[in-house]
């Protein structure tokens, strides 16, 4: 069993070479053999195999030590174990409570490559054949990489575990097979069945009419689609304007009808549609739309402005290939290729264009937040099935124009009504069952977090959640439990939720959704998901007391009517009356340029004060539009500051916060003598600041001292310097001084 | 600048701008007892001490020094009499008197001040006050000429100080203060002088406080074509090695790349070779000379001035190299601090060790000890490895010269800065002082509002008189600190700071170069910094709030004695300075 694999034996890279020798292995052995090692399985998890002797590299260390244990593949994850893995006591206080350290959810892996005799092969699904690779490597969505080690495995183990692998992560399967069914037909309902009840999942009339009536919109809810009579594509209940009827409805299946998503103050609106079936006589359809304009215009009371988005943004395609190029940039084998790459890294970002994405998402965006904002225009947002980009444009707008989608309810409900009740597929998108025929996948709701994120990393107190929050929130689209992100519409979720045989005589599962948070954290992690920076909305209440559940009136952004002026910070009539003369008289040239109409927006939005309250716009400039962070480089260790980063002063900011709690307590309690009706949030205390690295806090310093990182192969980057660099420093040699 | 508070010393026409400050400070602290602070300034010492007022006789009271100034108050209260005295007035000072004098004063000092004042005091002879209220001016008066020796409890036996170029004798461009190996006499640093390129010796920059590894800067060898040697330059190197025990190899690092140190042997420099120096390691580390950043930072202007390159931002920003460049040089520090931190002592020099080695030593320094993270530390880091060892200032800005195209002119000091800003960036907590500080001393880099940036060396500065006819850009920023402090700041003492030289974290400083896009200059207010001071403010309103409730509720509190905090401790917890 230690016959050592093809590539061990006569390899003298340091690549496979293990700092363990066979006396080594018989101690462990021995340490294996009284330390039970048991797996932790999840309710309906089962284990399919398991490789003992597995050696994981570990990544902090550039010399290709590693550390042994039991490799096991489960219909949830793939899982390692060690003796020497943290216990409990020692593992992180910021844990997943589905996950341990080393665990990655088959729907998390990307792409596995094999390596053998030197070369690093990429493994396909479905062609695996009985030999396997000496190494492993495993490349998750969430951009962790793994290195494993089968040389010092049984050889039948071996081969077990990685063709149950590979099976099980890189092949198609049907939505049956996904860890979810499993987990909610063992688990006890009253775990999964918990809600968040201050997010609207708009599965219902009710929170359809409570939205309506929010932002005060001018349309109707409509139960047409009621048990999917019309369409399974579309909602049971959605907004629709007034003059569409049921048989407007009925007539294309949905298609071409405006669905209403919100309502600006002016009386504007925004909505989105689905192209009509091409095969349809010009006149039919033209006469169609039509009225479906008339009846979001009001009859002609409110203009309309229509925004296709094929014509001005990228195709899915295209959104999949920059990603897949620009996620690679993030993918880093070993410390070599950490600093090569750096020395091109603007450039190969540039390259991958995600950035270029994000910046002309956020761009359209704009320029709809312009139309309603500015010149009172309603926007309907045209796209092929208007559940992709259409969906994250819609949601940005929202974001930008109310505030209320900046709280963590907010953002939570936004998602459920435009994507979730909007059908974005999901599972299609993210390719949960590794179906190669079907439609491509594209991470468009993975783009839509990166636009959020970037307003985030621009207007920090504008949003109530943290970039962990949104960090967290990018991981769980690849953990196979959420009803959230498993299918492809809402009546998709209702068949697969439906007992599989009508004579098993159960209820229906119910999936646990993604915003049921106390699944994956605990109450200490979930608090960093809260933003301190977050300025709350002005509270009347002199006693600085917050009244609980308060629902979220939309503020006035640009305000023009005196009904409810900003308390602080806003507009003089006057100036508002201006502006709109302004906006009125150039409308028409605008249009021609919308570039230049963004431009004004921006010019009266920076001339007052900021209000996070308010209007939101993003900066767009070149150096303004940057790299998540926290989600790309947190696994790569050559780029952690020990002890640095931007957590350090939020970190400064929680301290803070949480001084001021205790005083407003102090001060409550003397002040009225009676028990306060302030919720006290739980302050998060980590490690002490200078033991942290920046990716904080997604992962924890190890007991190894740190050693600075120094660049590596800088010359190269240099090699076509002027004649300059052979000049002398001082020409002028001995005239330099005195 | 005698602003004792009675109205005939006020009036005082003679009373400069710093006097004034100084009495309106003094005014305003009346009520307090203790002495006036400002922010970052720390209390050093407090003596009992008779000031020798040439108009009233002897008044008895109390000095006070700090880090800022000398503030005297008399016992007696009616009238008081006050003295506030910013050190940074103080030009000389001299002892008087003694064990051999008579009388009760005999202990006296004698402090000169450049605002055409002398002032005396008198001290009791126990307990050697006199020599340590001396020795605390001196240090804390002319923190170039000693910071050098405070930290370290210098002289030892391993290091000494050396006045062997009072007169500039040995190095026109070195200060006339220097730190060498305790074995090399002066007659050996001469002759090392004649190797070394302008009389360039290597001497000390810092010692490590507990492995007292040093770092040593010098100027490059004079090797030459011939591959010259000389045995006492040799000697002294290996001297350096041996002053810190642990040291087995001397690691040299050469700041540039290696073909330009072999390309200068050709005009008589070069580098220590290995025959030569045997128990010496040799690192190039790739800095480019003061050219190829002078196009570098050109390039970077034509990409952001007037208008911000759009379509292709960031392979235009590669192709400046400006960022590249600032990752070489901190990629450099941060192998020195390193180095040093294992114990091993090194030297670092480049070709006249005034530019690349001044970035080397400063940010390596930076980055080994928090001091040079606080307000005055990092003047006095400045002062020290830039200003006193020779950066050359005048030619290297062109200060009031007309000869724009001077292949001399080149931002090495604004490079420095850049990386100063980068470190800010990646430790956001850990520098006492903020962007805007950075800013002002690069604004002022070229005002010539200031003397402190102007010419190119000390001996030059001295023959212009620069300290008696101009003022120091640290006295402006000292007066109005508050501006300049970094509200995160969190002083941690012993911390070794390691940013991460690479790409990915290098930010270009766009509130610096694009600040005069508007459009830029709107972007970038800091919106977690503002809303840190309102939380601040919001804190304070609390607290004042809880005072109040206090004092109307006092018999309250007193039966309330299960409170989980005393409301003075509370108080007292949360008033952290900031």
């Amino acid at each position: 069993m230690l016959s050592l694999g093809s590539g061990g034996g006569k390899s003298t890279k340091p690549s496979f070479v293990s700092y363990v020798t066979l006396e080594d292995m018989k101690i462990k052995e021995k340490e294996e053999g009284l330390r039970s090692k048991h797996p932790y399985l999840l309710p309906g998890e089962v284990v399919f195999c398991s490789a003992n002797h597995v050696l994981k590299y570990t990544q902090e260390d550039a010399s290709q030590r590693g550390v042994y244990g039991t490799l096991l593949c489960t219909n949830f994850k793939i899982a390692f174990i060690s003796g020497e893995s943290a216990s409990q006591e020692t593992a992180p206080p910021f844990r997943n409570k589905l996950l341990s350290e080393n665990d990655i959810p088959l729907t998390c892996v990307d792409h596995i490559y094999g390596v053998s005799d030197e070369k690093k092969k990429l493994i396909i699904g479905g062609q695996v054949k009985s030999k396997y690779p000496s190494k492993l490597i495993i490349q998750c969505k969430d951009l962790r990489v793994f290195h494993f080690s089968l040389t010092y495995a049984k050889e039948e183990e071996a081969k077990k575990i990685f063709q149950g692998i590979v099976h099980h992560s890189l092949e198609p399967k049907s939505l049956k097979c996904v860890f979810a069914f499993s987990y909610c037909e063992t688990a006890s309902p009253s775990q999964a069945s918990r809600k968040s009840s201050l997010t609207l999942m708009f599965e219902t009339k009710e929170d359809w009419s409570m939205e309506l009536g929010r932002t005060k919109g001018n349309c109707k809810v409509s139960s047409a689609n009621e048990d999917y009579a019309i369409s399974e594509k579309l909602p049971q209940f959605f907004v629709v304007p007034f003059a569409v009827s049921d048989d407007d409805i009925l007539r294309f299946l949905g298609k071409g009808i405006p669905f209403w998503c919100w309502s600006h103050h002016s009386g504007c609106a925004l909505f989105k549609m689905a192209c009509l079936p091409t095969i349809q006589e010009d006149g039919i359809s033209q006469k169609y739309m039509h009225r479906m304009l008339d009846a979001v215009t009001q009859d002609q009371l409110c203009p309309v402005k229509i925004e296709d988005l094929s014509s001005c943004l990228p195709a899915l395609q295209d959104l999949q290939l920059s990603y897949n190029k620009f996620k690679q940039l993030f993918l880093i084998d070993s410390t070599t290729e950490f600093w090569v790459s750096d020395m091109k890294w603007f450039s190969s970002l540039e390259n991958s264009g995600w950035l270029e994405i994000i910046r002309q998402c956020l761009m359209k965006a704009v320029e709809i937040v312009d139309y309603l904002e500015s010149a009172h225009t309603s926007v309907l947002i045209v796209e092929e099935h208007c559940s992709d980009l259409c969906c994250v444009l819609s949601s940005l707008v929202q974001i930008m124009l109310d505030p209320y989608y900046r709280t963590r309810s907010g953002f939570q409900s936004l998602i459920q009504k435009e994507w979730v009740a909007g059908g974005h597929s999901f599972l299609d998108r993210c390719n949960h069952l590794y179906q190669k025929e079907k439609e491509a996948p594209a991470p468009v709701f993975l783009l839509f977090l990166e636009c959020v994120w970037q307003l985030l990393q621009q207007h920090a107190p504008a949003f109530q959640f943290s970039e962990t929050y949104l960090t967290v929130l990018s991981d769980s689209i690849n953990i196979p439990l959420f009803s959230t992100f498993l299918f492809n519409s809402q009546h998709h979720r209702d068949t697969a939720m439906k007992p599989g045989h009508p004579e098993a005589q159960r209820s229906p599962l119910n999936f646990p959704s993604v915003w049921d948070w106390s699944l994956q954290f605990d109450c200490k992690a979930q608090s960093l998901f809260t933003n301190p920076l977050y300025v709350e909305k002005p509270i009347q209440d002199k006693a600085l007391r917050k009244t609980s559940h308060q629902k979220h009136q939309r503020q006035l952004s640009l305000p023009n009517t005196l009904s409810k002026p900003s308390p602080r910070k806003g507009f003089f009539k006057e100036e508002t009356d201006n502006l709109k003369k302004i906006f009125l008289g150039k409308r028409i040239s605008k249009w021609l340029n919308p570039t230049e109409s963004s431009k004004e927006l921006y010019e009266s939005w920076q001339r007052k004060p900021l209000d996070y309250q308010g209007l939101l716009l993003p900066y767009l400039d070149g150096p303004a539009v940057r790299v998540w962070m926290q989600r790309y480089l947190r696994w790569v260790p050559e780029a952690q500051i020990f002890g640095g980063g931007s957590i350090t002063t939020v970190n400064r900011v929680l301290e803070l916060a949480s001084e001021i709690q205790d005083l407003q307590k102090e001060v409550e309690r003397r002040s009225c003598r009676m028990n306060s009706s302030i919720e006290w949030k739980q302050v998060y205390s980590g490690p002490p600041l200078s033991a942290r690295l920046s990716s904080f806090p997604f992962t924890t310093t190890h007991a190894w001292s740190f050693k600075p990182a120094i660049p590596s192969s800088i010359r190269q980057g240099l090699g076509s310097v002027s004649s300059l660099a052979d000049k002398e420093d001082d020409d002028s040699q001995g005239s330099g001084v005195l | 600048m005698a602003s004792a508070s009675t109205p005939a010393y006020n009036s005082n026409n003679l009373e400069n701008n710093s006097s004034k400050n100084a009495s309106r400070e003094s005014l305003r602290m009346e009520p307090l007892v203790d002495v006036p602070q400002l922010p970052g300034e720390e209390r050093i010492t407090d003596k009992d001490i008779i000031y020798i007022c040439p108009f009233n006789g002897a008044v008895k009271g109390k000095v006070s020094i700090t880090n800022y100034r000398l503030f005297f108050k008399s016992f007696e209260v009616d009238p008081a009499m006050t003295l506030d005295v910013p050190l940074g007035v103080i030009s000389r000072i001299e002892k008087m008197g003694g064990a051999s004098s008579r009388g009760e004063n005999s202990y006296g000092l004698d402090i000169t001040c450049k605002d055409m004042r002398n002032l005396r005091f008198a001290l009791k002879q126990e307990g050697h006050s006199r020599r340590d209220i001396f020795e605390l001016l001196f240090r804390y008066a002319f923190p170039l000429s000693h910071s050098l020796v405070s930290p370290f409890g210098l002289p030892n036996n391993k290091w000494r100080i050396t006045f062997v170029n009072e007169q500039y004798e040995l190095c026109d461009t070195y200060p006339t203060v220097l730190m060498v190996p305790f074995k090399a006499t002066d007659e050996d640093l001469r002759k090392v002088s004649a190797f070394r390129s302008r009389n360039r010796i290597p001497v000390v920059s810092w010692i490590h406080p507990v492995n007292q590894a040093v770092i040593m800067r010098c100027s490059q060898p004079l090797v030459g074509m011939s591959g010259k040697r000389n045995k006492d330059d040799e000697r002294y190197l290996d001297t350096i090695r041996e002053a810190n025990g642990q040291t087995a190899k001397l690691t040299i690092y050469d700041a540039r790349p290696n073909v330009n140190a072999v390309a200068n042997k050709a005009t008589g420099g070069g580098y220590e070779g290995e025959d030569a120096y045997q128990n010496a390691e040799l690192v190039f580390l790739d800095i480019h000379n003061i050219h190829v950043m002078r196009e570098s930072l050109k390039k970077l202007k034509d990409i952001v001035y007037p208008q911000v390159e759009e379509t292709h931002w960031l392979s235009s920003l590669e192709s400046t190299h400006w960022l590249e460049h600032i990752k070489l040089v901190l990629a450099g520090a941060i192998q020195v601090a390193d180095k040093l931190s294992s114990g091993n002592s090194v030297v670092v020099h480049c070709s006249d060790g005034w530019d690349r080695t001044a970035q080397l030593t400063s940010l390596s320094m930076l980055m080994l000890d928090s001091y040079y993270r606080t307000m005055t530390g990092f003047q006095v880091l400045v002062q020290k490895e830039w200003i006193s060892f020779g950066h050359k200032f005048s030619s290297r800005i062109g200060h009031g010269d007309k000869n724009h195209a001077d292949a001399d002119r080149s931002p090495i000091f604004v490079q420095f800065i850049d990386c100063v800003w980068q470190m800010t960036k990646q430790f956001p907590t850990a520098f006492e002082f903020n962007e805007l500080f950075l800013m002002t001393i690069l604004d002022n880099l070229y005002s010539c509002r200031f003397g402190t940036f102007l010419y190119n060396c000390e001996s030059v500065r001295d023959s212009m008189e620069v300290k008696e006819k101009t003022v120091s850009l640290w006295s402006m920023i000292n007066s109005e600190n508050g501006k300049y402090i970094n509200p995160f700041y969190t002083k941690e003492s012993s911390r070794v700071l390691y940013p991460v030289a690479s790409m990915r974290h290098l930010e270009l400083w766009v509130s610096y170069y694009i600040r005069w896009n508007p459009r830029i200059r709107q972007q970038q207010q800091n919106p977690v910094e503002q809303r840190y001071m309102e939380m601040l403010a919001l804190r304070d309103q609390y607290l004042k709030k809880l005072e109040e409730l206090q004092i109307s509720d006092s018999p309250h509190i007193a039966n309330n004695s299960n409170s989980p905090a005393s409301p003075t401790q509370l108080v007292h917890h949360v008033q952290t300075p900031l």
